[in-house]
């Protein structure tokens, strides 16, 4: 049953990241293939605030998730002269510095012996060490994400996201100020998967760097391509299916040594089909371009 | 009430456009014509603030405009429409509108993310102006399709009508009846005067001199980025300048 609730907690976890993403790759339309990164920042910087300086969890998650918001911040500059292609590669390369600086500055991140013994959220002196506390934690999480980026989305504001999806050029012609929406997005984002990732930390109690390597950004952008771009019960759909199907294979009884080869191939066959069939989704209604 | 003076622009050390001045005074329909490459997309561009002149100057009311940031310039009163038809494909008909419209703060980050009272009170507002302007333009049936699923003719009436949301001072119009139905077309040329009759300014390309005969009070011929020829549509017509560069040995 731990094993079940465990998996839940992971998905959920992923449903943020995939919300989040789904912000800035679905809705606004920008080419953001980086996403773990901020996840990655969330995560160091509320397990070293804690580890180091003995500061609670909660503040370390708001630490964590505003100084991934200052990284999107950064990142979106970029965006703002990049476009498509390019603009994947300069986020691209973004999850690949975070990366490394998380790997090589070994004096600070411990590089890949990584960092034991993160401490859990406690409220009221009651520590959410066990997993069904830690579920509902990460499910009220998740509820938080999805209320923000629909009411985000649900509005004369997020129709201007959509418009820059559609077509920036003509977004500017209709006087919208199209970098200001795209800074505001990454922000958002980024601060979402900021808190994602620090959520992942002090459950699991263990980061290095290998839980955030740009395959996993590829995982998380998997799943809001595979849910439905612009449909955020999509993004939720999209996390659980991809967190749970690898699962089954070891009910097959499959060695974790091609289990986890099979569980990249899946997603790519997946990926396939899906592209084949229903370009915009399973639950999406715009189609990738 | 808009100027262009001494305006210049080079592709690649080809003359786009080539000290050109012109002004557009209020309500007035004015043509921009000239045969293909002659320079009037990019004087478009180059006062909606999509490119920047070498030298030159825009002016919109007094005020230099000259290399502002398109999306200002959109603000400030210039609103356009693209050859190629820029509309938002994958929204519905009236969002696109929508997205024309001004909004208080309504479409405000703050606004959307606490879900005021007053956004959806704008929001309200907002839309049955834009379904006046699609009744307006006359294609309100297609309120809910994407716009993606128009045809030609509806997609430049949409485009139309999505600049009128923007409520500009000048509407800049790239081609609006190219590729259009005689019908069409005429419903366009009935926009346009109506759009004159209520105080507006109209600036519009074609390359077509014929149609524009009836419909422009005055016509600014290009030719090779340069202006070789202003004036009512009369005196255009007997213009020899206009005959030779413009129609070639073929006669009106």
């Amino acid at each position: 049953m731990d094993y079940l609730i465990h998996i839940l907690i992971i998905a959920g976890i992923y449903t943020i990241l995939s919300l989040s993403l789904n912000l800035i790759v679905g809705y606004t339309g920008l080419a953001a293939l980086g996403h773990i990164a901020f996840a990655c920042i969330g995560a160091y910087t509320s397990s070293l605030l804690a580890l180091n300086f003995g500061i609670s969890p909660w503040m370390g998650l708001i630490a964590g998730a505003i100084l991934a918001s200052t990284l999107g911040a950064i990142v979106a500059y970029p965006s703002l002269r990049l476009k498509g292609d390019y603009l994947a590669l300069a986020t691209f390369g973004l999850g690949v510095i975070v990366y490394s600086i998380a790997k090589n500055w070994v004096s600070l991140t411990r590089g890949p012996m990584g960092l034991p013994g993160i401490p859990s959220f406690s409220i009221f002196g009651y520590q959410i060490s066990n997993v069904w506390s830690y579920l509902i934690l990460v499910l009220l999480f998740v509820l938080l994400t999805y209320i923000v980026i629909k009411n985000i989305t649900n509005s004369p504001f997020g129709r201007i996201l959509k418009g820059i999806r559609e077509d920036e050029i003509a977004s500017l012609a209709m006087g919208k100020s199209v970098n200001k929406y795209k800074l505001i997005v990454f922000v958002v984002g980024a601060f979402f998967a900021g808190i994602a990732g620090s959520l992942y930390a002090h459950y699991i109690s263990f980061i290095d760097p290998s839980s955030f390597t740009i395959m996993e950004s590829i995982t998380v952008l998997l799943m809001v391509v595979f849910g439905g771009m612009g449909s955020l019960k999509g993004s939720i759909v999209g996390a659980f299916l991809l967190v749970v199907l690898p699962e089954l294979l070891r009910f097959l009884g499959m060695p974790s040594s091609i289990a986890a080869p099979l569980r990249q191939m899946i997603y790519g066959l997946l990926l396939v089909v899906l592209m084949i069939w229903r370009p915009q989704g399973l639950l999406g209604k715009y189609k990738f371009k | 009430m808009l100027q262009v003076q001494n305006l210049h622009k080079e592709f690649d050390g080809i003359k786009a456009v080539d000290d050109l001045t012109f002004t557009i005074v209020e309500n007035s329909i004015v043509a921009l014509v000239g045969p293909n490459g002659s320079g009037k997309t990019t004087v478009f561009n180059i006062v909606s603030g999509f490119l920047k002149a070498e030298k030159g100057k825009v002016i919109l009311d007094a005020k230099d405009i000259t290399s502002v940031s398109p999306y200002k310039i959109a603000c400030l009163g210039i609103g356009r429409t693209f050859q190629n038809i820029r509309l938002f494909p994958q929204i519905s008909v009236l969002d696109n509108v929508m997205l024309g419209l001004k909004y208080e703060t309504g479409d405000r980050f703050s606004a959307a993310f606490l879900q005021t009272r007053k956004m959806k009170k704008e929001e309200k507002q907002n839309i049955k102006k834009a379904e006046e302007l699609l009744k307006f333009v006359g294609i309100i049936e297609k309120r809910d399709e994407l716009a993606e699923n128009l045809s030609h003719g509806q997609r430049k009436l949409l485009e139309l009508a999505r600049i009128l949301a923007l409520e500009p001072k000048i509407f800049l119009l790239d081609e609006p009846i190219a590729g259009l139905f005689p019908e069409t077309k005429r419903t366009m040329f009935g926009l346009i005067r109506k759009l004159k009759e209520s105080g507006k300014t109209i600036l519009f390309i074609e390359h077509d001199l014929h149609s524009v005969m009836d419909i422009a009070e005055k016509i600014i011929v290009l030719d090779h980025g340069k202006k070789i020829a202003e004036g009512t549509p009369e005196e255009i017509k007997q213009n020899k300048e206009v005959l030779k560069a413009y129609l070639g040995k073929e006669s009106l």
